[in-house]
């Protein structure tokens, strides 16, 4: 460790003995930019790696841009930024040198926390001029490596917080503790569309190291909810104690009252635009989802696109095929559950643990307390597992009512059912497609119709658009009060697997091999496009179909198996995955999945590769065993018993991903790689049992026939 | 509330609590030893699992009474520096994404490497069946079971 550190920028400092420390700006969560985006700035330095050591950055707007982990963007929106740190700090640097030798800075080089000058034979490590280059001038503008130079960017480096994660240190949220600290539970509505009507915590104030008992409202009526502010349970009981065992306790013997709400018209502040927003009241279930979508799908449409002529030509059509593809409601199933540090004092409220947000849930906080944000410290843990449910903030909101009211340091927890059963679920989605094709076999036309309890899934400028001449896409929603939030590649997670599957029927239909049919669709759209605003670029697209058809060996389908072949482009990366599988006594074994993706330049390949490989099993998961269900307002699925999750027995035996090689600046994996495994999955799943798989999960608890 | 005295990761130690209280939380709040995660409380997950007489438990269903004198080893007691061959082996393949399970995994893979020290597959996926990993490192975690018994067996 150095004696002295010299701040150079937000982003990084250099001891006088030559170590780095960068600082990672976003939440971490299991995507590993708190490696990958180090790995940027070091690269820009010219560094030696192994001289780096990675902090996380403190949650701080006047400093850092978007710390954020969401929406497969960290990397995407903050390449730049990162590489100009590095950058201006390795300028800095150059011209500290410059100074001392009285040289032209232009003669200056580095190459691995050293500065040379060539000329002289002088040369400096970036420890001894770590000092003057703090009192350097910030440049205006610096230059950039060229991407063929890169050195660490593109090369496999190992997760800088691996040896803590496999030696149990305390790095997540629920392990966070303070002197004083008391745990808090809360007890929220057994259904959807309850509410609370009373409580008496008597008997479980009386229970060994309770604390208290008291209720808290996180949004009052009328408070002017932001993006990320949704909430299903605004009413909840806490118990505060000693210890979460006690707590758990204690929650036993509460005696809570709940009753129906009847409609609730909440208001809505989406950056600036208010609108309300109707929740009706009513006990829901899954049946009544199911005829509700198929009533709605069948009515009430709203037309998104429509290109050329396409009654026409469904109306001339030699051959119409027309398939409807259902999903149901997901948990996210963080294996962390919900859970925050607060400390609420006259000073400021102090807050620590798992969130993917911190920007939007400050905001929250401001307005709800009614704080400057100069009193809100909000530390970002280490999460266990994300996927879009750490986005909303609910339960920091939660966390500080219950230390505010407990008059003490608390930290929150949800038991398992508490997180399972509170809401911000994927959404219940169905989509119809349906094609039309000539004498020749050529698809004329397209029409999709889709929606969802309670939002339509539907990207109406996605491929086919763009490929089909005559092409219609509406969609429609049901209103509901189970509450959803973004869940891993949200709407796209289902439109892959319909849009994909049904493709997969098309091709048959026309005669033509999978691959070839989509290409073909690919190679119109980009030489004669249907339309202007098609969300894709055709030629990538062709690019990792064209890759996954040679790495898995496309046309020779191993002895025994069954392949079936998807491709997706969402958030901006994209993917084609060729899955085999056997079925062995009803069965499905996933024997093989090769994976090509056009993410553009690849930060951290064995990192990336790792992602991919992620959402391979979590798709293979959810395409074949995920649902949550309801019945009158209760999730029949409340812990890990009755909700199936995806073990090491049902993944895949192997993964192979390949990347496409390009100079396109980077984009995401942590999303881009789940959506398209749903249409591998079905895909495969025909071919081996002849049966087509319409209805997700396509297993559940049942076994296959074939 | 009654007093017990444990034996974990070779240290004796005694806490005085409800006897009923799981032994994931004893080592969690009372004996500072968080590297044991709480995932479901029901023994369904697998992030809790330490060694009961190096045999793989969950913890979060075992009542604190119900352990004695035997020993319990936690991720923190599985080595003095993270060297076990398990957890070098989880370093070699870069396993971990989120993390959170991780400490289960490799206390399921460590006790099945103390009988079973040349695994199949099938033992592998038989014996870290109970452990979910929401991320999805599973193809990771057989590689590195394989990995670590081929430098434990060399």
């Amino acid at each position: 460790m150095p004696d002295e550190w010299f701040d150079i920028n937000a982003y990084l400092k250099i001891g006088d003995n030559g170590v780095v420390t960068i600082m990672s700006p976003n939440p971490e969560f299991g995507q590993n930019i708190k490696t990958s985006m180090p790995m940027i700035v070091a690269e820009e330095l010219d560094v030696d790696w192994n001289n780096v050591i990675v902090e996380q950055a403190p949650f701080d707007t006047t400093k850092y841009t978007r710390q954020f982990a969401g929406g497969s963007a960290s990397i995407r929106s903050s390449y730049d930024g990162l590489r100009l740190a590095g950058a201006t700090a390795r300028h800095m640097l150059r011209q500290a040198a410059a100074d001392a030798w009285q040289l032209p800075l232009a003669e200056i080089t580095t190459a691995a926390g050293m500065v040379h000058h060539a000329a002289s034979g002088q040369s400096a490590s970036y420890g001894t001029l770590a000092s003057a280059a703090a009192g350097v001038s910030v440049p205006e503008e610096v230059e950039l490596k060229n991407v063929r130079d890169f050195g660490i960017i593109g090369t496999s480096r190992k997760n800088v917080e691996a040896k803590n994660i496999i030696t149990g240190k305390p790095l997540f949220g629920i392990d966070y503790r303070r002197d004083g600290m008391l745990i808090a539970m809360i007890a929220h509505p057994p259904a959807f569309g309850m509410k609370l009507k009373s409580f008496d915590g008597a008997a479980a104030e009386k229970m060994p190291g309770i604390n208290k008992v008291f209720s808290i409202e996180t949004f009052p009526r009328g408070f002017e909810k932001g993006l990320f502010d949704t909430v299903s349970f605004t009413e909840l009981v806490a118990v505060v104690g000693e210890t979460t065992w006690q707590v758990m306790q204690a929650k036993q013997v509460l005696e809570v009252e709940w009753e129906p709400i009847t409609d609730v018209v909440e208001t809505m502040n989406i950056f600036g635009n208010i609108r309300e927003n109707r929740i009706p009241g009513g006990l829901e279930s899954t049946e009544e989802h199911e005829r509700r979508m198929e009533q709605e799908s069948g009515s009430g449409t709203r037309v998104s696109r429509r290109d050329g002529d396409p009654e026409a030509a469904f109306a001339r059509a030699a051959q119409v095929i027309e398939r409807t593809y259902t999903a149901p409601f997901l948990a996210h199933n963080c294996m962390e559950p919900m859970n925050f540090f607060a400390h609420f004092t006259d000073e400021k409220l102090e807050m620590a643990g798992p969130l993917q947000a911190p920007e939007f849930t400050e905001s929250t906080l401001a307005a709800r307390f009614d704080l400057p944000k100069e009193k809100i410290d909000i530390h970002l843990t280490r999460m266990g597992g994300g996927f879009g449910r750490r986005a909303y903030g609910h339960y920091l909101v939660e966390a500080a009512l219950i230390s505010q009211q407990a008059q003490a340091p608390i930290k929150l927890i949800y038991t398992r059912e508490d997180d399972m059963t509170c809401g911000i679920y994927r959404p219940s989605y169905h989509a119809t497609y349906r094609a039309a094709l000539d004498e020749a076999g050529k698809l004329i036309g397209l029409h999709v119709k889709a929606g969802g309890v309670p939002e339509s899934p539907l990207f109406a400028n996605r491929f086919p658009a763009g490929a089909v001449d005559h092409y219609l896409a509406e969609e429609w929603s049901v209103d509901s009060n189970i509450s959803i939030g973004a869940f891993r590649a949200p709407r796209s997670n289902f439109m892959s697997g319909a849009e994909q599957a049904f493709l997969d029927e098309v091709a048959e239909a026309a005669g033509k091999d999978p691959i070839d049919f989509r290409l073909e669709l690919l190679q119109r759209a980009r030489e004669n496009p249907v339309g202007e605003n098609n969300d894709y670029d055709a030629a990538r697209y062709a690019g990792v179909l064209e890759l996954v058809r040679e790495k898995s060996d496309w046309d020779n389908t191993p002895a025994g198996a069954s392949r079936g072949v998807s491709a997706y482009f969402c958030h901006n990366t994209y993917v084609a995955q060729v899955l085999d599988l056997t079925v062995t006594d009803g069965k499905p074994t996933v024997d093989r999945v090769s994976c090509a993706v056009d993410c553009g330049i690849v930060i951290n390949p064995d990192a990336a590769t790792n992602m991919a490989e992620g959402a391979i099993v979590d798709g293979v998961g959810n395409a074949l065993y995920g649902q949550l269900t309801f019945r009158d307002g209760v999730p029949d699925q409340q812990n890990f018993d009755d909700y199936r999750m995806i073990r090491i027995g049902e993944a895949p035996r192997s993964i192979d991903v390949h990347f496409v090689r390009n100079e396109e600046s980077p984009t995401g994996m942590g999303e881009p790689p789940f959506p398209p495994v749903f249409g591998a999955v079905a895909n495969a799943l025909y071919r081996a049992t002849g049966e087509r798989h319409y209805r997700q999960p396509f297993l559940g608890e049942r076994e296959l026939l074939g | 509330m009654a007093k017990f005295t444990l034996h974990v990761n070779g240290n004796e130690q005694t806490v005085d609590v409800d006897p009923a209280t799981p032994v994931l939380w004893v080592l969690r709040e009372h004996l500072d030893l968080p590297g044991t995660k709480y995932g479901c409380g029901i023994g369904q997950c697998g992030a809790c699992t330490v060694h009961v007489e190096g045999a793989a438990m969950r913890s979060c269903s075992l009542p604190v009474s119900s352990i004695g004198d035997r020993p319990i080893t936690t991720i923190e007691g599985l080595s003095e520096h993270g060297t076990h061959p398990v957890q070098q082996a989880w370093l070699d393949h870069d396993v971990p994404q989120c993390g959170y399970c991780q400490a289960g995994q490799i206390m399921s893979a460590s006790a099945l490497l103390s009988h079973t020290p040349d695994p199949s597959d099938a033992d592998i996926d038989a014996a870290l069946q109970g452990n979910l990993c929401r991320c999805g490192t599973y193809l990771r975690i057989r590689s590195a079971v394989k990995s670590a018994a081929r430098s434990a067996n060399s």
